[in-house]
Order: structure tokens, then C-alpha cells, then sequence
């Protein structure tokens, strides 16, 4: 069933348990960022190691389950990974969940329980939300 | 409970949702889910179209579409009487004194655009236009603008946790610097109904003009604007069951002689020269271009609608409704239903202790529920209750006691569904 298929059974495990999400009020609200249409908002703080890749990527925020699971597995999946690797990621991330990109999430982890947002166009903003945020810290 | 209410003009509820014919057929859904009854409660955001307004703007097209107050033949005219006829109706319907302070808009929107652009274009540094927090984007951005413009000042009567506004600190507010109040008449968060009575009151005596975004009342509540003597009232025709791309900005004739044009363009002249022109009278110095004819045919016949059913019969019915949902919906465990606990409109703006409102109107929709879910066009009274999002439920006459029993019963499967077992 569709319904099942959007909200699986690993995207309410992370949304009801978030990894890597902690308090990150020392991060300014100017920083924040925010679905203009909903309301939710994301902050996202990374840490780097000596070697320059991500060490630990945390997040802050409010969204629903399909923007706080997308957030908690993006911080699994990229973590001990370098700059350019998680920037490439995010490009595929957003272009396959826009349809723009046919590619399957198969080889990314719990991240291809978000597969089934493809087919709500609606909720895609919330699924790529968490990736422009941490974009934006990257860049 | 049954179903069985009837208005005043002898239909019974489900003769009337017999009118709507969006309410008569099966949603299909994503997934294979066999088709469902649409259960509607999104008319804050826009209501459903009976039959009667659908066969007027079909009508229009089909047998009297022409341009207004130029053609000389007979769909010329026939065009104009559409338009002009609208015109007249939506005088009556909120008792305007003359039919040329009902200016034609967009929508509630372009209605305060215009006001913001126009009688706003004369405001100066340091003056300053008392609004509040709990209003709709649509009466905050348009004077943002126009702030960043004259460097008038924007000040806000506040509102607690209720969603209502604190009106004792009116009389600080109003200041002899205060050259403007606007306030929504009905939130389409919090559905509290504002006591503009006072507002209005308290604003003349420092003989300053008071407008009423009447999006949300104009179409569950008798208006008279001569009763209530605001100086201008603005709302919009797909809220009133009628077509989108119409809406209204009513305005004394005093003040709406006084303002500059909005927009420049045909039908808002009367004589061009290459290097200036005069302008029409009112109200067509407001309607520059070809307006929407088709959606005034619609918007007029959607007013006879209303008229037919009566306000009075109308209000009796929503009110019910609305008490027996806000009853229900305040039962409901793990949720917290935001607004005034009396009076109020039938807009019920809640969140869940265990899912994101998101989530809610996800779930809601498979089974054919619509509700909002979000801001609602009204961050800065989000912000001030530190709620990032709602779901909202709001009601209109063609919804039933069942609707609501199916909302509750839905609103509690949510809960367990995202609670359980994870």
C-alpha cells in the first residue's frame, strides 16, 4: 500500500529516534534553514577531522517524520566521508528525489525507505530539506 | 448522531451537498487504494463550488462572453449586465451604500495590494499603521512594503496564547502618529472572531480609517459595512464559494475619491493624451484592463446561493457544528487544539504530542480527509505560540456531524499509528 511505502517501518524508527539530532542553539537563527511552504526548519552543524573529512554531522530542528528521518540517515551516510564526496552525494540525493535522476538508492543505506516519497511531489521538500541545509554549511 | 438539518429554503443537508458536485465523487488515491468519499475541511483555505456557480461561469462562456463597457453589440451588453449585475449583488450583500465602492479584485490579496499602493502612497516617516500579530500575510507584506517605501512605521496589537488579541493595550497603540488600522476579522488560524466593533470605535474617535480583511467572515457571516462603519472591508469570491481569480475591496466613497489609481491600463480612463490622462470614475478607476467577467458570473450566482440557504439558517448550522467539533476534537487525547474557547468560527488549528502535523494530513488524506497543514500564511502568529506548524480542520455548510465523527476516529488511528510499536 502507498501509504506504507512512504512511511516505512525504518523512516518511523529515525523520526521517532533521530540520530545526531542535539541542540544546536549556538548555531544563529539566521542559519536556520526553512521550508517556506510548511514551516519546518533544519540547523546543521559538522565537524571536520584533521584529514579535512566529515567527522560528525548534527542537526537541530522541526519537520515531520519524512524531513527528521531524511536529516538522522544523512548524518549516518555521510559521516568519515570527504567535502567533495558528500557534495556529490547531495546533488544525486536531490536529483533522484525530484525524478530528475532515475539512479535507485539501493546502495545508500536505510536512506531507500525514502523512495517512496518520489511519488508524493509534495513531500519531496521535505526528504531533500535536511541536504540543502547541509549543503549550505558546506559550502 | 443523524444528519438531517434543513435550511431555510427547505433543503436538507443532503440536498445541499447534492449541489456540490466535487463532494459527489470518489477521491482516487496513490497506491491502489479503492476510491474514497472526499471528506472536505479545507474551505478556510478555500471552499467548494456548488452546481449553480459552475453552470454560471459555464454559461458565460458559452452564450455571453464579450468585453465589458466598450462593445456596442448585444453580448456587449449582456457582458456589462453580468458584471455590473455582480456588482449590485455584492452591494446588497454586505450593504454597501453605493454600488461604486465595490471595487473588483483578484482576490483579498490584491484588495489590500491596492489599498497598501493607494491610500498608502501619501503616507510619511513616522507615521503609523496599527495592525496585529495574528494577521494573514496577505494584510502584513503589502504593508511591509509599502513601509520600506514611505518609512511609515508598522505597529501590532498582540495576541496571548488563546489566539485572541489584547485589546486593553488599544488604547496605547492608537496614537496621533497612527494614520491607519487593519485588522482580519475571523483568524484563519485560531478562528477567533475580533471584536472590530471596538476597534472601529476606538479608532474613529482619533478619526482614523480602519480596514477589515473579511476573507474568513464574509462567507459564514451577515456583514454590514454601514453597520459596522469600517472604511473599507476586503475579501475574496473562492472563499465564498465562488470562482477563484475574483475578490472584492469595498471602500467609502470619501476615501476611495481621495486615492491615486492603482493600476494604469484601459477602462480605468477617460481621456489619454500622449502626455498624461484623467481618470474614470469610480469604481472603474480601480479596474484597469479587462476584468474577470466570467468569475463575477460565477461570484453573483454564488451570492444567490447563499441568499437562498440565508445567513441566518447558515450560521445556525455551522454553529452547531462548530460546537459539536470543537467538543469533539478537545476530547481527543494527545492533542492540543489552539483558539478561544467560547465564540468562534469553525476553524480548529491543532498539533499531536507524537506526529508532526505533516504526518496528520498525510494519514488523514488516505482515507480522503483534507486538512491543512502548515503555517498558514501566518508565520509571525506561529512564532508567537513557538509552534513551527498545524493541521487545521475548518467547516463550511455542506459539512456533516459524520465528517467530523470521521476526523476524530481518523485523528486517534494517526496517533496509534505512528506511536505504536517503534
Amino acid at each position: 500500500m502507498a501509504f506504507d511505502d512512504l512511511y516505512q517501518e525504518i523512516i518511523l524508527d529515525h523520526a521517532k529516534h533521530p540520530r545526531n539530532k542535539e541542540n544546536l542553539d549556538f548555531i544563529s537563527d539566521d542559519e536556520i534553514h526553512e521550508n517556506p511552504t510548511c514551516g519546518d526548519s533544519v540547523k546543521i552543524a559538522v565537524d571536520f577531522s584533521k584529514d579535512g573529512k566529515l567527522e560528525r554531522v548534527r542537526f537541530d530542528g522541526d519537520g515531520c517524520a519524512i524531513s527528521t528521518s531524511s536529516a538522522s540517515m544523512m548524518t549516518e551516510i555521510v559521516e568519515g566521508k570527504s567535502k567533495e564526496a558528500v557534495l556529490n552525494m547531495i546533488k544525486s540525493f536531490i536529483l533522484i528525489m525530484r525524478n530528475e535522476d532515475e539512479s535507485s538508492l539501493e546502495d545508500w543505506g536505510d536512506l531507500i525507505a525514502l523512495e517512496g516519497v518520489i511519488k508524493y511531489p509534495l513531500r519531496v521538500k521535505c526528504a531533500t530539506l535536511p541536504w540543502h541545509a547541509l549543503e549550505n554549511a558546506l559550502l | 448522531m443523524n444528519d438531517n438539518w434543513v435550511f431555510h429554503n427547505g433543503k436538507s443537508i443532503s440536498r445541499v451537498r447534492e449541489d456540490f458536485p466535487i463532494l459527489q465523487h470518489k477521491l482516487n488515491l496513490k497506491g491502489g487504494i479503492a476510491p474514497v468519499d472526499l471528506v472536505y475541511l479545507d474551505t478556510a483555505a478555500t471552499a467548494q463550488k456548488p452546481l449553480q456557480v459552475i453552470d454560471a461561469v459555464n454559461r458565460y462562456y458559452t452564450r455571453q462572453n464579450s468585453n465589458v463597457h466598450r462593445a456596442l453589440h448585444t453580448l456587449g451588453e449582456e457582458a456589462t449586465a453580468v458584471y455590473e449585475g455582480t456588482r449590485e449583488k455584492i452591494r446588497s450583500f454586505i450593504n454597501a451604500l453605493h454600488r461604486h465602492e465595490i471595487v473588483f479584485t483578484k482576490n483579498t490579496t490584491e484588495s489590500i495590494n491596492l489599498l497598501a499602493s493607494s491610500y498608502g502612497s501619501s503616507f510619511k516617516p513616522g507615521d503609523e499603521v496599527l495592525l496585529t500579530e495574528m494577521e494573514h500575510h496577505s494584510n502584513l507584506v503589502p504593508w511591509q512594503l509599502l513601509s520600506e517605501k514611505t518609512g511609515c512605521t508598522l505597529k501590532f496589537i498582540p495576541i496571548d496564547q488563546n489566539g485572541e488579541l489584547e485589546l486593553d493595550q488599544l488604547d496605547q497603540l492608537l496614537t496621533e502618529r497612527t494614520v491607519f488600522v487593519g485588522v482580519m476579522h475571523v483568524s484563519n488560524v485560531f478562528g477567533t472572531i475580533n471584536n472590530i466593533e471596538l476597534i472601529i470605535k476606538k479608532a474613529h474617535a482619533l478619526n482614523i480609517p480602519v480596514l477589515i480583511d473579511g476573507a474568513q467572515s464574509s462567507p459564514h457571516m451577515q456583514i454590514d459595512v454601514q453597520a459596522l462603519d469600517c472604511d473599507f472591508f476586503a475579501f475574496s469570491g473562492h472563499k465564498l464559494y465562488g470562482p477563484m481569480g475574483i475578490g472584492v475591496l469595498y471602500g467609502k466613497e470619501e476615501y476611495l475619491e481621495s486615492m491615486p489609481p492603482f493600476m494604469g491600463g484601459g477602462d480605468m480612463i477617460r481621456s489619454v493624451k500622449l502626455t498624461g490622462s484623467t481618470w474614470n470614475e469610480l469604481p472603474w478607476k480601480f479596474e484597469a484592463g479587462t476584468p474577470n467577467v466570467g468569475g463575477a458570473a460565477g461570484l453573483g450566482s454564488a451570492i444567490d446561493y447563499i441568499n437562498e440557504l440565508s445567513f441566518e439558517s447558515i450560521c445556525n448550522y455551522e454553529d452547531m457544528l462548530t460546537e459539536y467539533a470543537g467538543k469533539l476534537l478537545s476530547g481527543i487525547k494527545n492533542i492540543k487544539l489552539y483558539g478561544p474557547d467560547g465564540d468562534r468560527a469553525g476553524v480548529f488549528s491543532f498539533t499531536h504530542d507524537d506526529l508532526h502535523p505533516h504526518d496528520m494530513a498525510q494519514f488523514l488524506d488516505r482515507f480522503g480527509i483534507a486538512v491543512r497543514a502548515g503555517h498558514h500564511c501566518a508565520q509571525p502568529a506561529m512564532r508567537k505560540l513557538k509552534v513551527s506548524s498545524m493541521a487545521r480542520a475548518s467547516l463550511a455548510f455542506y459539512n456533516t456531524r459524520s465528517e467530523i465523527e470521521y476526523l476524530v476516529e481518523k485523528i486517534n488511528a494517526a496517533g496509534e499509528y505512528f506511536s505504536n510499536g517503534i
